[in-house]
């Protein structure tokens, strides 16, 4: 009986190991971010258009607000410029940037040409800031909730089924349980 | 991206410093400060401090590679963090804890030992058990057999 079940038994867990393991819509090298749940680092910075004005998160305390992670050597920044613009453009909530191992000048012709879908964009050029966001890439968004509290984090770039997704229900959420 | 100067430049009674410590370790670390031109730690014991932090933590841009032996960007970064970190006077746990605040236990390359962790580390030894009993019925399971030098054994 043993010897038929036993082996039987291994088989099933290695189906369901596979299963889960080797599902190819699951994302190997997405993380989960520690920060979710948890307060969004503070960060002052300056604005990568205007290198003598303070930027910081302070500013957007109390309401629910996203934070894209980009930069100009990132190419997959620039596939989801086009999605972030239309997305800012319909005003559900701020978003901010953060300028990431970048240099202003490229930076501010970027957004000269392609367009700003920001409210703000931080500029963090060596990158301090991004080490306690824990970015380990770009693009990287974050959404944080009224009470300052990380709620999401989307590794990738944005698209508009993602917003529509994943961002727009949590949003809905947030304000629901905040406000 | 700028390579570490020397912001902290080296005088001879901070050379005289860095012998005695070498001689009896009479100096404690706080008294030596700084990085040399070559991105060392002045201090053997910190830069060897260093070295074995880095080669725990994990890029996560590469993410199989460790921050000392990735040039990628992010390591460099992280490298950096640590480096700062160590002149601080920051103990090794805060400085790992400091990451996997922000990266999640997987910047760690060996997740430390907990309740959540016992899997993990108790795996091989659960195996190696496991290996070595059915070894041990196998072999006995054989000596028992009569010995196939018999007519009815035989190929």
């Amino acid at each position: 009986m043993w010897k038929f079940l036993l082996p039987f038994a291994a088989f099933v867990a290695l189906a369901v190991l596979f299963a889960f393991g080797l599902n190819p819509s699951r994302d190997i090298h997405a993380l989960p971010s520690p920060l979710i749940g948890r307060p969004a680092p503070a960060f002052s910075l300056t604005d990568v258009l205007d290198s003598s004005r303070p930027v910081s998160n302070d500013a957007f305390k109390g309401q629910v607000y996203v934070l894209n992670v980009w930069a100009t050597w990132c190419v997959a920044c620039r596939e989801e410029h086009e999605a972030l613009l239309s997305i800012s453009q319909q005003h559900v909530v701020p978003i901010i940037g953060l300028d990431y191992k970048d240099q202003r000048e490229p930076a501010k012709q970027w957004l000269e040409q392609l367009g700003n879908p920001y409210q703000v964009v931080a500029f963090d050029g060596d990158g301090r800031t991004a080490i306690d966001w824990g970015v380990y890439g770009a693009p990287e968004t974050y959404l944080v909730d009224g009470q300052g509290r990380v709620i999401f984090k989307f590794i990738s770039p944005m698209t508009q089924q993602i917003w529509d997704r994943e961002f727009m229900p949590r949003i809905a959420a947030a304000r629901r349980g905040g406000a | 991206m700028s390579r570490p100067a020397s912001r902290f430049p080296v005088t001879p009674a901070m050379l005289v410093l860095v012998a005695l410590g070498f001689m009896g370790s009479v100096v404690s670390h706080s008294a030596i400060q700084g990085v040399d031109a070559n991105g060392q730690l002045e201090g053997r014991a910190l830069q060897s401090r260093f070295e074995r932090i880095a080669r725990e933590l994990r890029c996560l841009q590469c993410q199989n590679e460790t921050i000392a032996d990735s040039n990628a960007e992010l390591a460099v970064d992280l490298r950096r963090q640590v480096r700062e970190m160590l002149l601080d006077g920051k103990s090794d746990d805060a400085i790992f804890e400091f990451m996997t605040d922000r990266y999640g236990e997987f910047v760690r390359f060996s997740p430390p030992l907990e309740a959540k962790t016992l899997f993990i580390w108790g795996a091989p030894f659960v195996m190696l058990v496991v290996g070595g009993v059915i070894i041990y019925r196998v072999v006995r399971h054989r000596s028992s057999m009569p010995l196939d030098d018999g007519p009815a054994a035989g190929t």
